[in-house]
């Protein structure tokens, strides 16, 4: 699965995180369009438990949560 | 009823500028001086401060941001606690101030008004007159006080002249602009905002009154840029650097919290990035207690450098949750080395 937090200022893109981590995937790719929602998912995401990798897209960059 | 909150992108202290970029256009353009001004904006101070000539001294300031509280009362409380905390933190007392308002033709006119008395019940308190403003039609709701104060040539502080030896005492909790996006994201517990929204009502009045009785070499308020910030313009502006304590200073403790789950403001990551060369963590620090100490403040604390005798006769004075949170230190001018002491 797949998000999309563009256009997005925080904490929404937290929130929106959040909501799609309720069922707890395996994994789930949250797109970011700036630093601060960059940083604040991966620290969501390792707080739930989740591990982060990043690949950097243009001006966005893809989180691939794990866990 | 509208949440204030919901209305806007950002809130309160968090919605400045970032400092880089501030910098960028303040160096660019040529300083105006004058013999009466003492203090203008080359030391990032708080305020700034004209010589009247007779032996008091003239303190103005401006200050105005997003709504960082729901009820607008609220809003215009912590506006104008906010605003004067710059003249307090100059050693001086308000006498007069403005109001700085901008407000969406759309909206209802009666926020406008509570927003109002908000201030005005807070600037009683404060003893000062509001008298007179500017309100403009915008997109989003920013409130503020344009303030003036008094004070005398020997009670003026100002960020810089701590000395090699002086401790600093700050007088709030540190965390508001987490909690704040706790709220925003509903993730804070009902205790954890109440008591932000009651730190940030707080006038300084009584931290610098209590303060008039000891020798204060610098003074700051701590807001928008952070703790560490404006830890750094007064290291900077004093030519020192600064040993800080971490496991001393006084947080929300939800914050930590926040921090850890990522309810962290943009303006955190940009006072990081601009502080990046001037700050030097002990490895040992955990990510959200760095990240808290980077937390842009609304109507934040007092932070006083004086000597460490009359810091602990200070904080026996004025109670909670005031406490020394580090030292400045000669070399290194504008460093700041974070360490935990766990003792």
């Amino acid at each position: 699965m797949t998000i999309d937090t563009s256009g997005y200022s925080c904490p929404e893109p937290v929130i929106m995180t959040k909501k799609a981590l309720r069922d707890k995937p395996d994994s789930l790719s949250v797109i970011v369009d700036n630093v601060a929602s960059r940083e604040n998912v991966t620290r969501f995401a390792r707080a739930t438990g989740y591990s982060v990798s990043e690949t950097k897209d243009g001006g966005k960059w893809i989180l691939l949560l794990t866990r | 009823m509208v949440r204030l909150t919901t209305t806007v992108k950002t809130s309160g202290c968090a919605a400045k500028l970032a400092a880089g970029e501030l910098d960028k256009i303040l160096s660019s353009i040529p300083p105006q001086r004058a013999d009466e001004l003492i203090v203008g904006f080359e030391t990032h101070d708080d305020a700034l401060a004209w010589d009247l000539g007779d032996g008091r001294i003239m303190i103005q300031s401006v200050d105005f941001f997003p709504p960082v509280a729901d009820e607008a009362y609220d809003f215009g409380q912590v506006a104008a606690a906010n605003a004067l905390s710059d003249i307090y933190a100059m050693g001086a007392v308000p006498a007069v101030a403005m109001n700085v308002m901008c407000f969406p033709s759309c909206m209802d006119l009666s926020i406008m008004k509570d927003i109002l008395l908000g201030a005005q019940d807070k600037a009683r308190e404060a003893g000062l007159i509001i008298a007179g403003g500017h309100t403009i039609s915008d997109q989003g709701i920013k409130f503020g006080l344009c303030v003036t104060g008094f004070t005398t040539k020997d009670r003026l502080w100002k960020n810089r002249g701590a000395e090699d030896g002086d401790v600093i005492v700050v007088t709030k909790r540190i965390g508001t602009g987490i909690i704040n996006t706790m709220i925003k994201a509903g993730e804070a517990s009902a205790g954890a905002e109440a008591a932000v929204l009651a730190s940030m009502k707080e006038l300084n009045k009584r931290a610098a009154e209590t303060a008039y009785s000891y020798h204060v070499h610098a003074a700051t308020d701590i807001t928008g840029f952070s703790l560490l910030g404006h830890l750094h313009e007064m290291a900077e502006a004093s030519c020192l650097s600064i040993d800080l304590d971490c496991a001393a200073v006084p947080v929300f403790e939800e914050a930590l919290d926040g921090a850890r789950f990522g309810f962290i403001p943009e303006g955190a990551y940009n006072n990081r990035d601009y502080l990046a060369d001037s700050v030097i963590f002990d490895p040992s620090i955990p990510l959200e207690l760095r990240d808290l100490l980077f937390d842009p403040q609304t109507s934040g604390p007092l932070a006083l450098a004086m000597s460490r005798d009359e810091a602990q006769d200070y904080v026996r004075t004025y109670g909670e949750p005031a406490c020394i949170i580090g030292q400045f230190s000669s070399g290194d001018r504008g460093v700041i080395r974070v360490y935990q002491n766990n003792s």
